[in-house]
């Protein structure tokens, strides 16, 4: 099988490619780029007037499968990053029971097999239910299809538990990434501590929680050699942190959120749990420090924490609403409008924020390499419009949730067609 | 969305000072029986108090007789949240029942804002967690304007558990939006370095001498242990650090006034002799409850 994307911008920077040109995928993977490309019996996909771009890759997504499917399923989940522009989606371990185990693994992997468009790697728990204490089954989940080891949303308290993971993680070369919350320092904590959470008289959630944990993994790291990825960075000290771990040459790596760079608490709506994750929306201070961050190359790469919750959760008191928002299908629109339409960083920057970057985090390899039109890699496609305007509705959302705070929100540019292997998964609808 | 009251903070001064006018025309200054009015007859209130409160919610409900209207009071324990409804649904089904205004206390910050999203009716905030109480400050501006008789410029000290405390950010709001010198005074941990910017006007102290010193007024509040999840100061120290006791008044101007919403815990916060002096404006607080509330109801009732 062949498919041939003609006429487009491909902009691929792992290559350093940025031409109008043509990407051949043949058999599934990437079998060339180039100009004036004729193949004989290839599926022709036009992008004349669009950007053709390697697949979207999220590493922090919330599928809620198993145990959650009120909220999402793999199925839905997927079809959203479809939407999304995302062709791999990591999936992490807070599902009911907890991805600890190679059996659960496999179950996420078997029915991601039958029921997703994108590819789905899951991401193991680093400890046996998420509880922080004893070491879950690293080694078999790797061998099942995990990708990275994380107790995201319940981190490890316990530092030597920690240092253990790392341990096992940096001999089985495999990513830590970790939810970096003092859970002693947010006990209760509903939003960012600033005047803000005063005056609301909500219960805070300061930014040493998350700064304190970011020293301690880096501590750890060094002391290890593990490499260790941040979860969903938001303060400015965590991101000095990282800088200072990256100039000391530490294999330390962090993701950022598209909302934790285009809101701040300035833009919530009082109790409205569209604006309640964790971390909670920080101060403009912290965003400009994030941007830095992104510019001067202490912040890799864009993860959604796409966490989707049911209506009936929250549709409550502030205090009692779970975390979490909906992310895959905005986290373009979002990112062209705050990084590159504001000109902080070009598109070619943005793409491989949501590309090779995210891949080298993980680290794919050999036959999983993906995140670049290079020959042989994995042939997922993302093309995309970087100007149309469109306007994002949750109801039409494709996860099964809608919580998000950026309904009613027109953008700047979009996902236009999605491309996993070869094959096209899905279309923006008119075109 | 109906426009009810769900706080101070989003108010106008002149609305504000247009409730205390007319609170100061319900005040009762005979003797004998409670004049009873027809203004809001045929109009029912319910009362939804979600946490336990005795002045509040009796005085509600007197309001709201005085004023003719129905009431219906429900407490949580025995509404159908204790069932595991949910509050959105709780509500709804009051609506059902055509209430013209809904007046609720809830332990949740901000309870009564998500609801008036999803719902008409008006929601009248008796108090939400340790957000605001907005109808407390009305009371306590009106029993401050009658023996004062302004309140631009005035020193007023609020002392005790600032951080959980509701009726502290509305008084803090009203006040601010008048032109008075507000001091915030309690131990660390209760008393969040924050609070001096969420208006205009506001210090904060850590010295209840310092607090009280040239004060007009004096607010005493009370420790929330309900709502404290760390100890916050060893609770044998707390009365001998910062209880009002007599001779903190002799710091504060001589006409000074003090003040407590309520419940009181001598010994606690407040010595028993201050507590019942001549300047201890505690009862009078409670008796303009009644008339700020039946300027708030009419005022929701009849627009």
């Amino acid at each position: 099988m062949k498919t041939l994307i003609k006429n487009g911008r491909v902009i691929c920077p792992a290559s350093g490619y940025d031409a109008v040109a043509s990407v051949l995928i043949e058999d599934g993977r990437i079998a060339g780029v180039g100009q004036g490309m004729a193949v004989h019996g290839a599926t022709e996909i036009d992008a004349s007037g669009l950007v053709v771009a390697p697949g979207f890759i999220d590493i922090h997504v919330h599928l809620r499968e198993p145990g959650f499917e009120h909220a999402e399923t793999i199925e839905t989940g997927t079809q959203a990053a479809a939407a999304g522009g995302f062709t791999t989606v990591c999936c992490m371990p807070n599902t009911k029971p907890v991805n600890d185990s190679a059996m659960v693994t496999s179950y996420i992997v078997e029915t991601a097999s039958r029921v997703s468009p994108v590819r789905v790697c899951p991401i193991g728990a680093i400890t046996k239910g998420s509880e922080g204490e004893e070491l879950a089954s690293i080694g078999a989940m790797m061998e099942a299809g995990a990708v990275a080891i994380s107790d995201d949303g319940r981190p490890v308290m316990n530092s030597r538990v920690m240092r253990r993971a790392m341990e096992v993680a940096q001999a089985r070369g495999i990513v830590v990434i970790d939810h970096c919350e003092d859970l002693n320092l947010s006990a209760g904590g509903d939003m960012h501590e600033c005047v803000d959470s005063v005056n609301l008289g909500l219960r805070p959630i300061p930014g040493a929680s998350e700064d304190v944990m970011v020293a301690r993994d880096i501590i750890l790291a060094e002391l290890t050699g593990a490499r260790f990825h941040v979860a969903h960075i938001s303060t400015k000290n965590a991101v000095a942190m990282v800088a200072f771990a990256k100039q000391r040459g530490l294999p330390v790596t962090s993701e950022v959120t598209p909302h934790h760079i285009a809101l701040h608490t300035g833009h919530m709506k009082p109790y409205d749990s569209n604006f309640k994750m964790k971390p909670p929306l920080r101060c403009a201070t912290d965003i400009d420090a994030i941007l830095h961050g992104i510019t001067s190359g202490a912040v890799d790469c864009i993860a959604t924490d796409h966490a989707p919750h049911a209506g009936d959760d929250k549709m409550q008191e502030f205090e009692k609403c779970p975390f979490g928002i909906l992310g895959l299908e905005t986290a373009l629109g979002v990112s062209l409008e705050v990084l590159v339409h504001s000109q902080r960083i070009n598109l070619t920057k943005l793409i491989a924020m949501l590309t090779c970057e995210p891949a080298r985090v993980i680290g794919w390899q050999g036959d999983q390499a993906r995140g670049a039109l290079k020959t042989g890699y994995l042939g997922d496609v993302t093309i995309f419009h970087p100007e149309y305007p469109w306007t994002f509705d949750v109801a039409k959302s494709q996860s099964k949730s809608r919580n998000s705070p950026f309904s009613g929100r027109t953008f700047r540019g979009g996902p236009i067609i999605t491309i996993v292997g070869g094959a096209e998964v899905w279309r923006a609808p008119g075109f | 969305m109906s426009k009810g009251l769900l706080g101070i903070e989003p108010l106008e001064r002149a609305e504000i000072e247009q409730m205390l006018e007319r609170a100061r025309e319900f005040q009762f200054h005979g003797s004998g029986p409670l004049p009873k009015l027809t203004v809001c007859s045929g109009r029912l209130v319910v009362n939804m108090f979600f946490e336990n409160s005795t002045r509040t919610r009796s005085s509600f409900e007197i309001a709201a007789k005085r004023l003719g209207a129905d009431t219906l009071s429900i407490t949580a324990a025995g509404s159908s949240v204790s069932k595991g409804e949910s509050l959105v649904d709780t509500l709804n089904t009051l609506v059902a029942m055509h209430p013209s205004a809904i007046v609720m206390r809830h332990a949740a910050s901000g309870a009564p804002h998500f609801l008036s999203r999803h719902l008409m009716t008006p929601i009248i905030n008796a108090g939400d967690g340790t957000h605001e109480h907005p109808t407390q400050a009305l009371l306590d501006a009106r029993t401050i304007l009658d023996r004062l008789g302004k309140l631009e410029g005035l020193r007023v000290a609020i002392i005790g558990d600032i951080a959980h405390s509701r009726v502290a950010r509305s008084n803090v709001h009203l006040l601010s939006k008048f032109g008075a010198d507000i001091v915030l005074c309690g131990p660390p941990p209760l008393l969040p370095p924050q609070m001096a910017a969420i208006a205009n006007g506001v210090t904060l102290e850590y010295d209840i001498c310092k607090a009280v010193k040239d004060a007009d007024v004096v607010m005493m509040l009370r420790v929330q242990l309900e709502r404290i999840h760390e100890p916050a100061i060893p609770a044998g120290e707390y009365f001998r650090f910062y209880g009002l006791r007599v001779e903190h008044l002799d710091l504060a101007k001589p006409h000074a006034i003090v003040m407590h919403p309520g419940p009181i815990n001598r010994g606690r916060e407040i010595s028993s002799d201050v507590a019942d002096a001549q300047c201890s404006m505690i009862l009078n607080q409670v008796e303009n409850g009644v008339a700020v509330r039946m300027a708030v109801l009419e005022k929701v009732l009849l627009q």
